[in-house]
């Protein structure tokens, strides 16, 4: 936590900006004046505070074993966003956190992971990426399904390039329309999961992206026999106190803010079916 | 040691669990095929004589459009290229071309349709395992439809 107050920000500089698409960018912060660093496990969201804008609940995107750094990926649906998008080096902005559940990572090491992100879902999923690349050894096969709109759309491309290369992690990415200039695949991402080598009975698979894509996919691993308990995913909700409090991103019982955003899908599976939810 | 045409139909997945006569009686239809990359599989609206089974490679599927093809899909090892030989007017609606060397079967499409026709068993068979293929490739094209990695409208949130 930053702050002993968790509804109080706490001053962050902007280190760095990076344009990452048309409408996603990735700020790296570091706390103001010298503040102490900054921990956080992978799947872990802040509540940025843009001054006179307003604040907005963003998943940490950084390495987990950086904590000097705070990195953020978001993509610009409103105001506060496209504040945070206009911010320069040097800029200030609040930060709230770090809130919520995260990944996985430690509880399954010895186990084939399988990651598989959608569009802007991969910025959540990166720490958790970080932490099992950096802990290679731990891990059985890796896997990643990333799927985006079109080549355009694609994040953090210096990264899929250097984690494909790797050659003990499987990358896989697929766009959902393209020209003649694209040389990867094109299909849905979900189209990808019977493909993969993966251990069911020693599996764990971590999935972050639209409501409707994970459904999918979700199916497709089940249908490979992955036990739904090994199944997590990351939801996101309209969250505004992340302390559970007001209850704005409520699923069923659950505050998304506090009881995830990381669910077992098993927890989930019965309330992703009512659509009022 | 060669590997007949008959093996390495067996060996794929979309003809997996065939008997050994259904295998043979398929075989009858089947050469060895090679594209280079570029090289067009199937034409969009030239008939469809034939299907491929991809033994190794890619292709994208395609449709025209004004500013040039759109690939709607790509397909790989194990993949099946092109149900239109089985459906009337056995006209193909869709290109494919190779992306890079693929090695394929080919199948020659009014050859299916007879050995079909003389053995239903066959023919209930396939036709099985081709709804099961137009109805996955139906469901992901419903998914892409929806277009679930577009922004997300404003819904009055400041976000």
């Amino acid at each position: 936590m930053t702050s002993l107050d968790p509804m109080a920000p706490v001053p962050f500089r902007v280190l760095r900006t990076d344009r990452e698409t048309a409408d996603t960018f990735t700020l790296e912060l570091a706390p103001d004046e010298g503040g102490p660093p900054f921990g956080f496990r992978p799947g872990q969201f802040n509540m940025l505070y843009v001054f006179g804008k307003g604040e907005a609940p963003i998943s940490i995107s950084g390495d987990p074993g950086r904590r000097d750094r705070l990195v953020h990926t978001t993509r610009v649906v409103g105001a506060v966003t496209a504040g945070m998008g206009a911010l320069k080096k040097g800029d200030v902005l609040g930060v709230r956190g770090p809130f919520g559940t995260a990944w996985p990572v430690d509880e399954t090491a010895g186990s084939d992971v399988i990651f598989i992100a959608g569009g802007i879902g991969l910025a959540p999923l990166r720490p958790a990426i970080l932490h099992v690349l950096a802990n290679r050894r731990r891990y059985g096969r890796v896997v990643l399904l990333y799927g985006a709109r079109t080549p355009e759309d694609v994040l953090y491309r210096r990264d899929l390039r250097r984690w494909r290369a790797e050659l003990d992690m499987d990358v896989y990415v697929t766009v959902d329309r393209a020209s003649r200039d694209w040389h990867g695949d094109v299909g849905v991402v979900t189209a990808l999961v019977p493909r993969i080598p993966f251990d069911r009975d020693n599996c764990v698979a971590m999935l972050c992206g639209p409501e409707v894509m994970m459904r999918f996919a979700v199916l497709e691993l089940l249908k490979r026999g992955i036990p739904a308990s090994m199944v997590h995913l990351s939801m996101e909700r309209n969250m505004k106190c992340a302390v559970g409090f007001c209850g704005h991103c409520q699923v069923g019982p659950h505050f998304v803010c506090k009881d995830g955003p990381v669910f077992r899908y098993d927890e989930l599976a019965r309330l992703l079916k009512i659509r009022e939810v | 040691m060669t590997t007949s045409i008959e093996q390495l139909l067996a060996e794929q997945p979309y003809f997996k669990g065939l008997s050994a006569s259904q295998l043979a009686a398929i075989t009858g239809c089947a050469k060895n095929v090679r594209f280079e990359a570029g090289e067009p599989l199937i034409r969009e609206g030239e008939d469809a004589n034939e299907f491929f089974v991809i033994r190794q490679g890619k292709v994208a599927l395609e449709a025209s459009a004004p500013a040039g093809p759109i690939t709607i899909q790509t397909l790989g090892d194990g993949d099946v290229v092109g149900w239109s030989w089985l459906v009337q007017p056995h006209t193909w609606r869709f290109g494919a071309i190779a992306m890079g060397l693929t090695r394929a079967i080919s199948l020659d499409g009014e050859c299916m349709r007879r050995k079909c026709e003389e053995d239903h068993d066959l023919g209930f068979e396939l036709l099985k395992r081709f709804s099961f293929l137009i109805s996955e490739r139906l469901e992901a094209t419903r998914l892409q439809l929806l277009d679930v990695y577009s922004p997300p409208p404003a819904r009055g949130l400041r976000r």
